[in-house]
Order: C-alpha cells, then structure tokens, then sequence
C-alpha cells in the first residue's frame, strides 16, 4: 500500500463550500486522500505526520488559464520594465523610473554579456511622460551593438541606430504606419506591429525561433510557477508541431518537473476540419502533466494596438475599427466541427464586436451539433456587456477576463482607447459572476507578469498604476477572487474534477502560503509570500527551485 | 546574372507613387474575402507563367489546392512548380517568408502574395515598403460578382470589404459567369461610386491575361514591350512606337485617370529634356524611372475592350504636338 503523509497546516483553505476550512490534508500518491482534522484523517490508516506547513496557509494549486511559457524564455533578455519583477532564480529586478535608468541598465548588461546583440522586454514608455524613446536614447547604451527592447504589450520594440542600420532602415523615404519618423527623415526606432518589427527582431537577438518556447524557456517556466503557487498553467497558444510536443513530454514527464502545462493549439496552416482532426490527434498524446487537445482562435487583436474589434461608438479617439484575425466562416466551421467531435475551443477576443461574433457563431453552430457542457471560453472578452455576459451564460459559455489589463493601462484605456465608461465596466468580472458566468481571470504573461495573487489583487481592488479606482462596482470579494483563481480557472479547462479545490480523490496540488489570504487586508494580497507548491504530492520550496 | 545585376543597371528614378521602377522584385498583392475566387486566380496564374519564375506566397496551404499537375515537390512549406515556379506559406509571418524569399528563388521574376480573406492589402503594402528587394507592383482585390454587394453590408464585414476594395489598384470582378451581363454595369457603377479610383476587370473563373495582374518590369528576359502583346476576349492592347517628347508626369496623370479606361500601361518613352524614361501606370498610379541601358521608345497600354478610350489614349500617345 502507498504511503500516506499529513500535513498539518496553520489553515487549509479547501475551496470546497462542504467544507471550506480544515486544519489537516492526507496525501497518498499523488492525490488527497482526506481533509479533516487529525482524528478523522488516522482513520485512513498508518500516516506520516508532516509539520513543514504548520506555520503555513494551504490553498488549491493555484491555476492560470491565461499565459504563455514564452515568459520563461523572456528571462534570459534584459527586464526594462516599469514595476519590480521576480525572475525565475527568484531574483526581484527593480523597476526601472527612468529612461536613463533603462540606458543603465542596458549598458550594464552589455559589460555583462559580452559581445553581440543586446536584447530587452517589458518595456512601457506611458510610465515616461509624453515623449517616446527614440533611437538617440538607446545609442547611448550602445553605438556599436545593435539593441532591441520589447515593450510589455510585446507589439511594439525600440531600437538604437545600429540595429535600424543592420536591418536596412537606416534610411529616409519610408512611409509605414508603423515606423515613425524623425524631424531628420529617419526612422525613430520605434517599431509598431509585426511587420515593422520583424526586419530587426533577427539583429537583437530576438529570433522568432527564441521567441518559441524552447526546452530551457519551459523549465524556467515552471520555476515561475513555483514561486507563484501555481501547480497547472496554460500556454495559449502554439503551434504544437511534433517535435514540440516531444520536447515537452519529455521535459514535463521528468521525475522533479513541478508544474501541469496546458498548451493549446492555435489556428494557422490547417484547415478548420484538420485543424480539429490535429486537436484529437494531440489529445490522446497527453499525459497527467501535459494536457493537449484544446485549441485556440483569435478572432481580433488589442484594445491598446487599435486593433481589436469594437462595435459602436468605436474608438474612444476616433481611430478605425481593428481587424478581424480569422475568417466569420472560419469561426462558425471550426466551432461546429469541434462540437461534432468534442474538441474544446478557447476564443480570444478584445473588442466587443468580436465578442459578439463568436456569440453568434457559437450559438449557430450549437444548433447543429448540440453538446452539453462545452464550455468554449472567451478569452480576454474585456468590453463584453451586460447583455452579452447573459448572452455568454445561456451558450454555456465561460470567460477568462484579464483584470491585470486594468491595473497596467487602465488610464491609458479611460483617457484614449475606450473613453470613460467602458473603461470603467472593462473587465466586468462582478457584472460576469451576477450572470452566472464561470470566469477565470488571467496573467497573459509575459505581457503582464504570472502570479494569481497579483491577479486576484487587480480583480479585488480595480486599481489603476496611478492607484485610483477604475469601476468600484465590478470589484469582487477576496473569496471569490480567491475561488476564481482556483476552480474558476480549471472549470474553464473542464480540470475542475481534479484540480482547483482540495477535496478527497483530487490531485495533491497545494499553494503554499505564508499568510492567510482571507484574513489580510484586500489591498495586500499580492503581498503575500508564496513559500512553494506541491505539485502531484511532490514539495517544491521557491527558495530550493 | 542575378537580381543584384540587375540592380546595378537600372538606377531607379523618381518614383512618384510607390509603383514599380525596376528596382527590385515586383510584387503583385492578391486580396479579397473568402470565396472570391484567389485561389483560382493563383492557380490560372502558376498554369499561364510561361516560362517567368514565379513565387507565390499564400497565408495557408489549407486553403491553396494548387493543381495536383502543376506540383513537381512539395517541401513541407515550399512547394515546387512546373516551369521553375515555387509556393511557400507564410502563416503569421509574411515578413519572414518575404526575408527568406530571395535565397530560395534568387531569379524569380515575379512576387505573388496572396492575402488572407479578413487581410487589408494596404497593410501588406506598407510593410513592402519596410523591404527594400521589393517594389509594389499592383494591388489586385477579387471581387466575388454575386456576393459582393451582401457582404458589404455585411453586420461584421462591411468595413474589412469596403476596406480591401479601397486598397485595390484593380478589382478583379469575378464570377460574372454566375450574375449574368447584365448585372455587369450594375456592379461597375456601384464601385465607381464605392472606390472612384480602381479600375474593375470583369472575368469568369478568374480568367483573365496574366499581364493584367503581373508587373512586366525587373526581368532580364521579359522586355517591356515584349510579352505585353496578346489576345483574350474582352481585353485589347495598344502598343505605340513614338519619338516624340512628353510631359511624363501629365502623361502619367492622364493614363492613371479614370476616364482612360487604361488598365495598366508600360514602356519607354522621351522626357521634355530628350532623356529615355520608363513610365509605369497601374490603374490610378503611376510612375517615372530612368529606362535600362538599351531601350528604345515603345509604350503599350491595356485595357478592356468597349471600356479603354481608344481615341483618347491614342491622342496621349501622338505626343504634344498632336493635340
């Protein structure tokens, strides 16, 4: 018979409403033999008896429904960004105040490195005031070295001159939208969108091949997860070609990987009817930490980018409405096919025009092929309105809001992109749940960083980076923010009857915390040390990953 | 002799509206929404090269069936084509495939994109222009003849169908099979009201002489002039010989106005200054560049029959002194 080990914990919050609390959780395997207290888990049998967490808060394993493992490979370029930030190794880079800091920092980091190219992200110029960065700043890191920074929205890089000269932009006469030009003719070295981007990304060093999540981008994934409490995160999405899903078998399927990966496959280069034939073809590939099998459409683009699609009024500062990223007839094939054979589709969508074109796809495609408990998801869905959350509930659909998204460019989205009032119902997670809506709510790092905590603080408080308020009534209580990042985010995976509460017969996933999340201030709950995970009955402790 | 030689002899001029000198590979954007027929045209195109190499870039694989006949390999995403042809996907990343494109065709004579259905063609335009191997040579939007009109009014579509249409140099109004003639002025005039500026070419199956959709310029074997020549129903040529000297900046104007008909028009003609210039229009757009070493005073103009103004462009073309 497998060992049975009980941990006894300061608190173990369940998020089981049978039993919201408890002070003991047995473990055999990999998975919860019992929740009680001491006297009613002996009657199991013989047990170890664990106190590591005596002084520690037991959560779920928290669970992200919203990211991209390509934040583990970003930590090998230079952090520029605005707020402190925890790499993998644990270490927290400052964030940066200045221009000249970012220079800094830069230029440090070139002695530091060597030769070639020196390559940076998250960098968000509206924390500067008006002016742009502009190439003249990046020269003084570097005249010699090409350098390229990604800015946090990852639709936009900043280049000094030697990296516009090697991509052959060093020039005057180009007239593209997204490459702005000086008084002198010459581009700024700002380039906006993937197209301006894309003749520099190879001379900074960032080559689309690094920019796919590679086998050390993966592990350093985990490690994020680790210090964050997350046990099951999603990567959405990828292409997932063979010798992909070979790499990350083999690297989740190793004895000491800490985390469940859920990668999803994005829609291009196939056909819808292929495109779920591929889905099924992944899915029985999966294994207990690799989850394949769901798939991915992005219906528009970003609310910041004026790409994504919104209906009247539109643009706040009377910009054109966005672009649709797939085909209407694509959408309505897809869904019905994946409903036909009961493949799960996530949908990104921003604007709430798309929002309501996949609501109508949806909804015709349930008509052919009906499939209880489906579950398509939106993702993002940031404008959607009341009566499309309404609309979202009757479809049996989920949402996986982004309240991270208001805490970093809330102000931004008020004063230009959606104005006042729809900036303020953004995000409307409070709105979401009074429908009945299953909702997660997501990171989408690494455009903004992974930690469930953090997340839950925005949806919770609906700061802004200024530190107002923005939409007081969409806040939600710590309780079900808490519950949201938990079984909220696996109910959209339909994971719920393993993961997201602990409760007898589900995985032994914990978050490992050093205070109790129900019982500090609202506003401190992103403060939280996380001491660790256990992932499948294994103990991961940040400070050893 | 490569591209790059090609480069070193013809130094491009005044470009005066982003249509092709002969200063790089030129590139013919396809767009249109879903079913309008790219495909086909895509295919006609590869069938009818003769003998130019053509590189055809797609979004998908998954929704370009090439005829089985016209593959001779097929490398997970390039595939090759009878006649030194070749087809690459690009996915999401048209700038990449673009950036690759040379080393995999170095003497192709011609760039084909194929935009995706919900793809606004201005964008692609743009990002052209971020490259300097490439020159824009026309942008060509399908227009599905039966459904055209539905989908812009469509609730989700409108826009994205105004929009492509609005980048268009040329629409091709295709399936006139299916609508009949008589819908024909119908649907030209509702476009001559939506997008003033393109000139609409009418075919069935998308049928219709390559040199309308493809730029004739940066080929080593292909001469202005040469090749420009041919017969199809429904389109006629008109090839000129002058020696006299023009405003080509008025003439240029004049061609690219809507009332000439002309759908496209190319070849070597006097500046006022007696020097030997290559003018270049495509539908509204034109351009003036220094003609290559060699040539001589030819000048063709295309247009479809009963709508180019034949009188009028012969009176462009007799020179000032004829007016």
């Amino acid at each position: 018979m497998t060992a049975t080990t009980i941990y006894r914990a300061r608190r173990v919050l369940t998020m089981n409403p049978s039993r919201p609390e408890a002070t003991h959780v047995a473990v055999q395997g990999d998975r919860i033999l019992g929740v009680g207290d001491l006297d009613e888990l002996a009657g199991w049998g013989e047990y170890t008896l664990d106190e590591r967490f005596a002084g520690h808060v037991l959560m779920p394993g928290l669970v992200e429904g919203h990211s991209h493992t390509m934040e583990g490979t970003f930590w090998r370029y230079v952090y520029c960004g605005y707020f402190d930030r925890t790499d993998p190794d644990g270490t927290t880079w400052p964030g940066l105040a200045s221009i000249d800091a970012i220079v800094a920092r830069l230029r440090e980091a070139g002695e530091r490195l060597g030769d070639g190219p020196i390559a940076g992200w998250s960098l968000d110029p509206i924390y500067y005031g008006e002016r742009r960065v502009s190439r003249h700043d990046l020269d003084a890191a570097s005249t010699e070295r090409p350098i390229g920074v990604l800015h946090a929205s990852g639709h936009i890089m900043n280049v000094n001159s030697k990296a516009l000269e090697l991509a052959g932009l060093l020039r005057s006469g180009i007239n593209h939208e997204g490459v702005p030009l000086g008084d002198d003719g010459l581009p700024t070295g700002e380039l906006k969108g993937p197209d301006a981007m894309m003749p520099v990304g190879a001379h900074v060093g960032f080559d689309r091949d690094v920019l796919a999540c590679d086998e050390l981008g993966l592990r350093q994934f985990a490690r994020l997860c680790v210090r964050q409490g997350v046990t099951t995160a999603t990567d959405l999405a990828s292409l997932l070609p063979d010798d992909g899903v070979d790499m990350m078998l083999r690297v989740t399927g190793e004895e000491s990987f800490p985390a469940r990966i859920v990668p999803l496959r994005r829609f291009q280069g196939l056909t819808p009817e292929a495109y779920i034939e591929r889905a099924l073809e992944l899915r029985v590939r999966s294994t207990d930490r690799l989850r394949l099998g769901r798939v991915k459409i992005v219906a528009d683009g970003s609310i910041q980018g004026f790409s994504a699609r919104l209906r009247w009024p539109g643009y706040y500062n009377g910009k054109p409405n966005g672009l649709w990223y797939v085909a209407p007839e694509h959408l309505r094939e897809i869904y019905a096919r994946a409903l036909e054979r009961g493949v799960q589709v996530h949908t990104h969508t921003n604007g709430d025009e798309a929002t309501e074109l996949v609501l109508d796809c949806v909804a015709g495609a349930l008509v052919q092929h009906p499939r209880p408990d489906h579950r398509f998801t939106l993702q993002h869905c940031q404008l959607a309105s009341a009566a499309q959350f309404r609309r979202i509930k009757a479809l049996g659909m989920c949402v996986n809001l982004f309240p991270n998204h208001h805490f970093f460019w809330g102000e931004q989205h008020y004063a230009t992109t959606v104005g006042p009032e729809r900036a303020t119902r953004m995000n409307a997670c409070a709105t979401a749940l009074a429908n009945g809506v299953p909702m997660a709510i997501h990171s989408d790092a690494p455009v903004t960083p992974l930690g469930p905590l953090f997340t839950a603080w925005c949806a919770v408080n609906r700061r802004t980076a200024t530190g107002r308020v923005l939409g007081a009534d969409e806040r939600i209580s710590v309780d079900t923010a808490l519950r949201t990042i938990t079984l909220g985010a696996a109910y959209t995976l339909h994971m719920d009857h393993e993961i997201g509460s602990i409760e007898v017969g589900k995985k032994a996933d914990f978050a490992v915390l050093e205070a109790d999340p129900t019982t500090v201030a609202p506003e401190e709950l992103k403060d939280i040390p996380v001491w660790g995970t256990v992932h499948g009955g294994r103990v991961f402790e940040a400070a050893g990953i | 002799m490569g591209h790059r030689a090609r480069r070193a002899c013809v130094r491009s001029g005044r470009n005066l509206n982003d249509v092709s000198t002969p200063a790089g590979y030129p590139v013919t954007v396809i767009g249109g929404y879903l079913g309008a027929g790219k495909t086909t045209l895509v295919n006609h195109l590869l069938r009818a090269a003769n003998g130019r190499r053509l590189a055809v870039l797609v979004n998908e694989f998954g929704d370009l069936a090439i005829d089985a006949s016209l593959i001779e390999a097929d490398d997970g995403d390039m595939i090759s084509i009878a006649g030194g042809c070749i087809c690459c996907s690009y996915g999401s990343d048209l700038m990449a495939a673009l950036m690759e494109l040379p080393q995999r065709l170095p003497d192709m004579d011609a760039v084909i994109v194929e935009a995706s259905g919900v793809a606004l063609p201005g964008g692609i335009v743009s990002a052209l222009t971020l490259l300097p191997e490439y020159v824009l040579d026309a942008v060509v939007v399908l227009a599905d003849a039966e459904t055209i009109r539905t989908r812009a009014s469509d609730r989700y579509l409108a826009d994205t169908i105004r929009r492509q249409l609005t980048d268009a140099d040329l629409i091709l109004l295709n399936k006139m099979d299916l609508v009949g003639s008589a819908a024909l002025q119908e649907l030209r005039d509702w476009l001559g009201a939506e997008v003033p500026h393109a000139r609409v070419v009418a075919a069935s199956h998308a049928n219709v002489p390559p040199q309308t959709l493809l730029g004739i310029g940066a080929s080593s074997r292909v001469q202005a002039g040469d090749g420009t020549h041919f017969e199809a129903d429904g389109f006629m040529t008109l090839s000129f010989n002058p020696d006299a000297r023009f405003d080509l900046d008025a003439l240029g104007e004049a061609l690219a106005a809507p009332d000439s008909g002309v759908i496209r028009a190319k070849g070597f003609l006097l500046n006022v200054a007696g020097e030997l210039c290559t003018l270049h229009v495509v539908g509204s757009r034109f351009a003036v560049s220094s003609a290559p070493n060699g040539a001589a005073p030819a000048f063709v103009c295309i247009g479809m029959s009963g709508v180019l103004e034949v009188e009028h462009v012969n009176e462009l073309l007799a020179g000032p002194g004829a007016a």
